[in-house]
Formats: C-alpha cells, sequence, structure tokens
C-alpha cells in the first residue's frame, strides 16, 4: 500500500513534471494552436549557396574579406539539386553572371523560400484566420491564409501561400510564383510551375524547424527538399527595422541617367 | 379666444423644439448614434476590441473643405443624394478619366459634363473603386474650418525647392518616394493615395502587436503594444517608429523616428503622428490622424477617415520590380530637356 502510494506520488510528480515542460516547451496561443510569433532569423550560409560549399572569394576585389563567401554544410536533403539537363547549364550560367543577375543585387522581392534563409530576420504575427510573415529585406511580406483563401488572381513575387496545423506544425502551400526569383547568390533557380510546401515546427520556445519542398516539373527531375533550424532573435527590444534597398540599388540601376556635372 | 392662444403657444414650442432638436441634429453621426442602440465591437480572444479585416478608405469626402463649402460642416441628405447622382453620372458612363483623391467629389461639387484629369490620366473612370458620399464636407476635423493650417516660412522654402528638384530630376533622389517606390508614406491621407484604389488595408491583430497592412507596396506597420520605448533618436525610418497602446474602444499608435528623407505633405524628421483606431459600427472603423510638426505646420492638425469593411481580398503590389522603365523615362526625359535648353541657350548666344 505504502509503496502504491508512493509509486503514485512519484508517477504524478513526473506527469506534472512533464506537463510544465512540455508548457515551456510548446507555447500556445488563446486558440490552442502552436505559438510562432516572434522574430526569427536563419543562422547559414544558405543564401550565398543551399548546397555544401567550402568558402570562397567573392567577385568584387576591391571589398575582399567583407565580401568573400563563407562556406556551409549546406541545406539540401542529400545535397543534391535535381536538375534537368539544360536547367543544369542555365545554373552554371546564372553562377558565372551571379554579381549582375542575381535579383537580391537589385532589391527585388525575393520569393520563397529564400526570404527565409536571407541574412536578415522576418517576424510572425499570427492570428487565427491569417498569419503574417513580414522579411526586413525590402520589406517583403506575405498572408498565409488559414482560412476561406481566396484564389490567387496572377503570378507573383511571394507567390500565395495557404497554411493548415498539422499536429505542432504550420504546413504552408506555396503557389502562383512568377519565374523571376532565385533561391540563392549561386543561382539555383526555378520556373513559374514552382510549387513550394513549407513546415514551420517548433524546437522548444527559441527555435523552429524549416522544412521546404521544391517541387517544378519544368526545372527538376523529382521533388527535394532543404531543412534548416531557425532561431528566434531574444533581444528584449527585438524588432524588424527597415531595409528598404530601393534607394541603395538606384545608382546601379538608374546612375547611367544622372545629370552629368561639367568638371 | 383662449382656444387660439394654447394652439399658438403649442405652436411656438414645437417649434422650439424642432430649432433644438435641428441643431441636436447638424451632426449626422450624432443623429445616427442616437438613432440605433449603442454598439460594442466584438472582442479578440485576448478582450481587446477586434479591428481586424480588410478595409479600405472610399469615401468621397475631400481632405480640405472646399471654398463652395466654406462654413459648412455638413451637406444635407438631399445635397448628398443630389451630388451621388452626379458622381454616377460623371463616373458610370465610361467618358471620364480615373478621379483619384478628392477629384471626384470636386468634380461632382462643380457638375461638370465630364473629368478630364489634368495632369496625366491613369486610365478611365470606369477602373474606379466605388466612391462613397456622406455627409461631411472635409477630412479634416481640427481646424473647425476645414483647412490644412498654413506652412511656416521654413516649410515654404523647403517646398519650393523641392517642386525646382522634382522638375529638374537631377538624379533618382530627385523623384518623389512614392514614384521611387519607396514608400507611399505615413500616413496615407491626401494626394492620391488616401482614397480609393490605392488604400486597402489589413489589420493584422493579437496581444502583443497591431499591424496595419498596406497593400500598396506592402508595406506592414508592425506596431508594438507592449509599452516599450520609442527606438533611439538616431535611427531614423522612412515610415517612422510606431508604439501602440489602448485607450478604452480606441487603439492609439504614436510614431516618431520619422526620417529626413519622409515626406508627408512635406513634413519629415520632425513629425510626431498620432492615430485612433476605433470600430464604431461592424463594417467602420473610425481612423483619427493628428500630425504635429511645428517646423512644418503653423499648428497641429487632425482628420478623421472613415475605412470600410470590404471582404476583397489583398493582393500583392509589386512596385520597384515593374519600375525600371518609368523611372528611366522620367530621367532621360530630363536628360533630354536639359540638352535641348542647353541647345537654345547657345542658339541665343
Amino acid at each position: 500500500m505504502l509503496i502504491r502510494l508512493l509509486w503514485t506520488s512519484i508517477l504524478m510528480g513526473s506527469v506534472l513534471a512533464a506537463a510544465a515542460n512540455n508548457q515551456q516547451r510548446h507555447n500556445r496561443t488563446m486558440q490552442g494552436k502552436p505559438d510562432l510569433n516572434g522574430i526569427w532569423q536563419a543562422l547559414n550560409t544558405a543564401n550565398w549557396d543551399l548546397q555544401e560549399h567550402a568558402a570562397r572569394a567573392g567577385l568584387i576585389t576591391s571589398l575582399e574579406a567583407a565580401v568573400a563567401e563563407p562556406g556551409g554544410l549546406g541545406a539540401v536533403e542529400g545535397d543534391e539539386i535535381p536538375y534537368l539537363p539544360a536547367a543544369l547549364k542555365k545554373k552554371q550560367q546564372n553562377f558565372e553572371t551571379r554579381l549582375t543577375a542575381d535579383p537580391e543585387i537589385k532589391c527585388y522581392l525575393p520569393g520563397v523560400p529564400r526570404a527565409t534563409y536571407m541574412p536578415y530576420p522576418f517576424q510572425i504575427v499570427q492570428t487565427s484566420d491569417v498569419i503574417l510573415i513580414a522579411y526586413e529585406f525590402a520589406g517583403a511580406a506575405r498572408t498565409i491564409y488559414m482560412k476561406n483563401p481566396p484564389e490567387s488572381p496572377a503570378d507573383s513575387w511571394m507567390g500565395h501561400s495557404v497554411g493548415h496545423w498539422e499536429g505542432p506544425t504550420l504546413v504552408v502551400d506555396v503557389t502562383s510564383f512568377n519565374d523571376q526569383t532565385w533561391f540563392d547568390r549561386a543561382g539555383n533557380f526555378h520556373s513559374d510551375a514552382l510549387h513550394v510546401v513549407e513546415r514551420y515546427t517548433p524546437l522548444g520556445h527559441d527555435a523552429l524547424d524549416y522544412e521546404a519542398t521544391i517541387e517544378d516539373p519544368k526545372v527538376f527531375s523529382r521533388p527535394w527538399k532543404i531543412s534548416m533550424p531557425l532561431y528566434r532573435r531574444l533581444e528584449k527590444n527585438a524588432q524588424l527595422l527597415e531595409f528598404k534597398c530601393v534607394e541603395f540599388v538606384e545608382e546601379l540601376m538608374y546612375g547611367d541617367y544622372r545629370k552629368k556635372v561639367n568638371k | 379666444m383662449g382656444h387660439r392662444f394654447l394652439v399658438m403657444f403649442t405652436v411656438a414650442i414645437v417649434a422650439t423644439l424642432a430649432a433644438v432638436s435641428a441643431a441636436a441634429q447638424s451632426s449626422p453621426q450624432a443623429r445616427k448614434t442616437r438613432a440605433s442602440k449603442p454598439w460594442t465591437p466584438p472582442l479578440t480572444p485576448d478582450g481587446q476590441p477586434d479591428l481586424q479585416g480588410v478595409w479600405l478608405s472610399n469615401r468621397a469626402t475631400p481632405l480640405e473643405r472646399p471654398k463652395a463649402l466654406e462654413g459648412r460642416q455638413y451637406l444635407t441628405d438631399a445635397e448628398v443624394a443630389e451630388l451621388k447622382k452626379r458622381a454616377d453620372r460623371i463616373f458610370k458612363g465610361g467618358n471620364s478619366d480615373f478621379a483619384a483623391g478628392d477629384n471626384a467629389f470636386l468634380a461632382a461639387l462643380a457638375n461638370v459634363e465630364q473629368y478630364k484629369n489634368p495632369n496625366i490620366s491613369t486610365g478611365g473612370s470606369l477602373d474606379m473603386v466605388e466612391r462613397e458620399f456622406d455627409n461631411r464636407t472635409s477630412l479634416i476635423i481640427d481646424p473647425p474650418d476645414g483647412k490644412i493650417p498654413p506652412l511656416t516660412p521654413e516649410a515654404r522654402r523647403k517646398q519650393a525647392a523641392a517642386e525646382v528638384r522634382q522638375r529638374l530630376l537631377a538624379g533618382p533622389e530627385d523623384v518623389n518616394n512614392a514614384l521611387r517606390c519607396i514608400t507611399f508614406g505615413v500616413p496615407r491621407l491626401g494626394g492620391n493615395f488616401g482614397s480609393g484604389p490605392y488604400s486597402y488595408y489589413r489589420i493584422f491583430q493579437n496581444q502583443h502587436y497591431f499591424v496595419l497592412f498596406s497593400e500598396i507596396i506592402h508595406e506592414a506597420r508592425i506596431v508594438p503594444l507592449d509599452g516599450r520605448p520609442h527606438l533611439p533618436r538616431s535611427i531614423r525610418l522612412w515610415n517612422g517608429d510606431s508604439r501602440g497602446r489602448w485607450e478604452g474602444r480606441s487603439l492609439v499608435v504614436d510614431t516618431s523616428n520619422f526620417s529626413p528623407k519622409s515626406d508627408f505633405m512635406g513634413s519629415a524628421e520632425n513629425l510626431h503622428l498620432v492615430e485612433r483606431f476605433t470600430r464604431v459600427a461592424p463594417d467602420t472603423i473610425e481612423y483619427q490622424i493628428t500630425l504635429d510638426d511645428a517646423t512644418t505646420w503653423t499648428k497641429p492638425w487632425t482628420a478623421m477617415i472613415r475605412l470600410k469593411e470590404t471582404h476583397d481580398a489583398i493582393y500583392e503590389f509589386a512596385c520597384h520590380e515593374g519600375n525600371y522603365q518609368i523611372m528611366v523615362g522620367m530621367l532621360a526625359g530630363a536628360r533630354a530637356q536639359e540638352a535641348e535648353e542647353t541647345k537654345k541657350q547657345r542658339e541665343t548666344k
């Protein structure tokens, strides 16, 4: 009897501890959904190159150590991006001309999933019907429809996002892309047939597991997957600031049309 | 005799009551409020008034009270009906240009045959967002004359200099912020951007944040509600730094830290903006905007916009991505004009 009581109290104690632990690990919104609110950021080199790569020289020799490309272990499952033969050629060409051809250089909207792992924070503002993801880079933003998604009227840079919950995971189906964005600075690209399925799963309170399955029959022979952790920005005063980069690219884009100053 | 007196007396009382009642009714809003039961807004799960949804600023009411309506805060219902009828005739036939901002109201008030945009037309009137007419004669509620207070001498000089720069366009930075696709500015009030197609918003709201998301250039104003202080004064943002708090049924957003490159009617780094969002009916938010910048205006002023709930969706407005030819066109045009003028100067010498 005594042993049974003792056993029960130990059991109950561990259940309570587990519950408390769980509470801490997986915050919930008032609707009982996993709480993804916060400012998040990737901490890897996927924006330089989704695949494994050693550090290499950058393309602007005057700025060398500041713009050299850091190495990384890659975010692609199996490290292989299954390009169709013609598409592989295009990728290699993109790599050669990346200094001018990468849409990031011109401050264009970065597309999905690239916006997630650019070296800038992004913020999730979660409500029950819609979820906003606002990215610092170029002020890009997406509305994820959790209920009654409208039809997408046209292709777009950031795509059309429809979400649902699978247990602790936010699953977002993204379609209606144009063919203008890249996946990284290494020239990995897609067509307007791109279809991305993202999965955001809490890993404790301060990290998310991020997965994106990428499908594009015009460019790839099969779907492929990337994954990486995303980290919460823990600064008490964390806040997205503006990175309205249009201003920074005007000289590059329109400098030739500037009034010539007579010397 | 006594009977007649009684009748006259009654008439006098009724007339007095009618006069009092007419005075009380001079505000159509007051009339509506009294007629219907007090309405309480729906609440979010954490108990705050729910402002969420897609909202549109589509009233025809002009920012400033037109000269023809000086001294009149409100139109009569008959006058509103007449303006509405005229607007339908002018804009629903398809003979008129697209009228943005105040132009729909002003065209109806002037009862023009057809509306022609004096500047470059952005299309025909059939593409316009349906504009709603109501009794108000200006969005500005303070000062009571419905006019923007006079500019300070410093602001007038700055405005004149900006006009010269925008005519000569020495470089991209001389183009206005909206045409550069940097920002359509905060707040969206007046000009072409305050109402009609440029003024679809989605409000996201939870316990910690309020977000006013503008469709135009996908600008999300993310407003923390946790009482944190503003950014340090050294950090200046095109759209300012916003902090929010609840005051009863109203969400109050205080914005400062604007950049010297911000441009709300010439006001920039010294602008202090206070906005109040109050849901006053299921489909209406009263959005009050108070602008204070002693270096720009001789006194603060306040406008009130009614946002209407819409079941339209918000779509991606990629601005800069499609702007290359437009920017090049404007700048190349300025260079061509320059060359022309230089040639003329040489010929006259």
